[in-house]
């Protein structure tokens, strides 16, 4: 049975109707890359599927594991195993990143009728995911994002995700604003998380994540709708004429690649 | 007879009730009763008083109580010389009840390690509205160094009628906490007022849970280079109402005060914050700064913010700012989609927004108990 179902999603913001009807499945262990140029609805679509209220889904269905996925509430999806890197990771003063990322572990362990860590357990478990995300351990006792480089935010992202080990992981944008060492190390720490058992949608607008984080599957998003499908060639084709190669208007590309 | 009339007498009978007091006493005492005829209790007519109705208090059948009378000698040079009883009808009706003060003093150039703790429980009685005139004096010598603790707590319907007077000399560093924790049915109406010497450090964080109906004026005179900081913390929920009342006055040159107040505001509370900064003529090259941050967690609660800047002096730097805000909605999405229920990611922010208070607290046991204290109170509606 495929792990993710959607059929025919349809989402707006306001008045104005951003997804238009997309169709994906995703299965077990399988990692699909979702393309695009800017305003396309990749990062709706991201949003959409962790439960953010402020768009309303007008039309379509998205089945999780056979269950109604738009009907649970974003702490119970989490909860349920989906997780979303975001693009903007938030910064929250006044809460620890140890005491955030502990408590969202525990519901998520509780909820599994896993027993609670002790802070003991919990910190020993954290130094071995900071390692692989090759982070100071000092960000653990600073308040979630607060102060934290954009490097910083986008690792802690993949920390989190390593730390709480979801079913499937939505990467949204993860590669925006990494240099290259940096992009290395996210990539890597995702890498080191793939597996038969969890799968990965991956939203970019550049091909340059996928030399690292190679995809099963790619999609190419444009106005709410998947264009293309196919496979990593299909990333190499998008790097070599662009998106307006398959006939895409994109703005940024109007004005010269980054 | 007006109803302001009828009132004063009611408190007449009490006042002559007292036992009699050493002449310099009882001169206050007069001085006081006088003063509070002459006011009444104030109404939402009078600008001060706009937003607080203090009806209840007026209205009740009062009871006071009174102490053992005793009043050290050595507290005459100082006491009743600061909070004025002109303008505010509280304080007068405090110094003509004055039976019991609170005295501390710390001599010239003495670092105090324990903090002086003045505490007051009260307790409802029966049916007569007991009211406790809580009377306090600290006097700190010339290049002293302090810590005060007012702590205020109970239990039941009672009405708490506080001055605390703090003389700071100069050179002189003083870090006061008041922390108010009346019972959600008690009235409390409290004014503290501060002069501080030249080049004195005062500091002082007044955090405010408890009360149905709570008035706090903190007055601080500043003179040549001192520098007083004024903050708080307000958290009320249910019917609670808290004004709080503040005055900075730069009454010599070069002096800098900062002022941060935080309020979380739940069910129908309501809340006042009236920042008065004055700067005198002479006052030049004062750094004033004044912020005051609201979070409002309910449809239904309300803020009234306000800040009142006189400044006759011409080169000087104040700002002020004030916010309004509902906790963040991309930092609740972002807690949710981690797992954590919107109940639990409430009241994790509520708690971060008070913990820039929390953090600037300097006393460390107190700051752990606060701590604790708000972090439970926060999480009481679930999690």
């Amino acid at each position: 049975m495929a792990l993710l179902e959607i059929k025919d999603l349809h989402a707006t913001v306001g008045e104005r109707e951003i997804l238009k009807g997309i169709d994906l499945t995703v299965n077990a262990g399988e990692v699909h890359a979702i393309m695009g140029p800017n305003g396309s609805g990749k990062s709706t679509l991201a949003q959409v599927l962790a439960g953010r209220e402020l768009y309303q889904v007008t039309r379509g269905q998205v089945l999780y594991d056979g269950k109604d996925l738009l009907a649970m509430a974003p702490e119970d999806r989490a909860r349920e195993g989906i997780f979303l890197a975001f693009q903007y990771p938030v910064e929250i003063p006044g809460v620890s990143n140890m005491y955030f990322l502990k408590a969202a572990l525990n519901t998520i362990r509780k909820n599994k009728s896993l027993p609670e860590l002790d802070a003991m357990d919990f910190l020993n478990l954290v130094r071995e995911k900071m390692k692989l995300m090759d982070m100071e351990q000092a960000l653990l006792n600073r308040p979630v994002n607060t102060g934290f480089s954009g490097g910083e935010k986008k690792r802690n992202e993949i920390f989190q995700m390593a730390v709480l080990e979801p079913r499937l992981a939505i990467l949204d944008e993860t590669d925006s604003g990494l240099d290259i060492d940096a992009l290395r190390t996210v990539a890597g720490g995702v890498n080191a998380l793939r597996g038969a058992e969890r799968s990965m949608i991956v939203v970019t607008h550049y091909q340059r994540l996928l030399n690292y984080i190679v995809p099963d599957f790619v999609h190419v998003l444009s106005e709410g709708r998947i264009v293309k499908s196919g496979g990593k060639e299909l990333a190499l084709q998008l790097e070599e004429s662009g998106y307006a190669g398959l006939g895409i208007e994109d703005e940024e590309e109007a004005v010269g690649k980054r | 007879m007006t109803a302001v009339s009828e009132q004063t007498v009611a408190w007449l009978a009490k006042f002559t009730a007292q036992k009699c007091a050493e002449p310099w006493v009882q001169q206050l005492r007069d001085e006081g009763f006088r003063r509070f005829a002459e006011l009444g209790f104030p109404t939402t007519k009078n600008e001060e008083w706009r937003f607080t109705n203090v009806a209840p208090i007026a209205r009740a059948d009062i009871a006071p109580l009174f102490g053992a009378g005793k009043i050290p000698q050595e507290a005459q040079a100082q006491l009743a010389k600061h909070a004025s009883i002109d303008r505010n009808a509280f304080v007068a009706l405090n110094t003509a009840f004055l039976n019991d003060v609170v005295f501390f003093q710390v001599p010239r150039g003495e670092v105090r390690a324990e903090p002086i703790r003045i505490s007051f429980q009260s307790a409802a009685g029966a049916s007569p509205l007991q009211v406790t005139n809580a009377r306090s004096l600290v006097v700190v010598g010339p290049d002293a160094h302090c810590t005060i603790i007012e702590t205020y707590e109970g239990t039941g319907k009672y009405f708490t009628n506080a001055v605390t007077e703090i003389v700071v000399g100069d050179g002189a560093v003083v870090d006061h906490y008041k922390v108010q924790r009346e019972s959600t049915e008690a009235f409390h109406v409290a004014t503290m007022q501060v002069t501080l010497g030249r080049s004195a450090n005062f500091s002082s964080h007044s955090i405010a849970l408890g009360g149905a109906l709570v008035r706090n004026d903190a007055n601080a005179t500043l003179s040549e280079g001192t520098e007083a900081t004024l903050n708080g913390l307000y958290v009320v929920n249910g019917r609670q109402h808290i004004d709080n009342h503040t005055q900075i006055d730069h009454a010599k040159p070069h002096g800098t005060s900062h002022e941060l107040y935080k309020g979380i505001l739940d069910g129908h509370a309501t809340a006042v914050f009236n920042g008065r900064i004055v700067v005198r003529k002479d006052a030049q090259k004062t750094d004033s700064k004044q912020t005051n941050k609201n979070l409002v967690l309910s449809g239904e609660a309300v803020i009234n913010t306000k800040p009142e800047l006189q400044i006759l002096a011409d080169d000087v730097r104040c700002t002020h700012g004030a916010t309004i805000g509902q906790l963040d909605e991309e930092s609740m999405f972002y807690m949710r989609s981690r797992g954590i229920g919107r109940e639990q990611a409430r009241s994790l922010l509520t708690y971060a927004f008070a913990q820039d208070i929390l953090d600037r607290i300097k006393a460390p046991a107190l700051k752990e108990h606060l701590g604790k204290v708000l972090f439970e109170k926060f999480h009481e509606h679930g999690g």
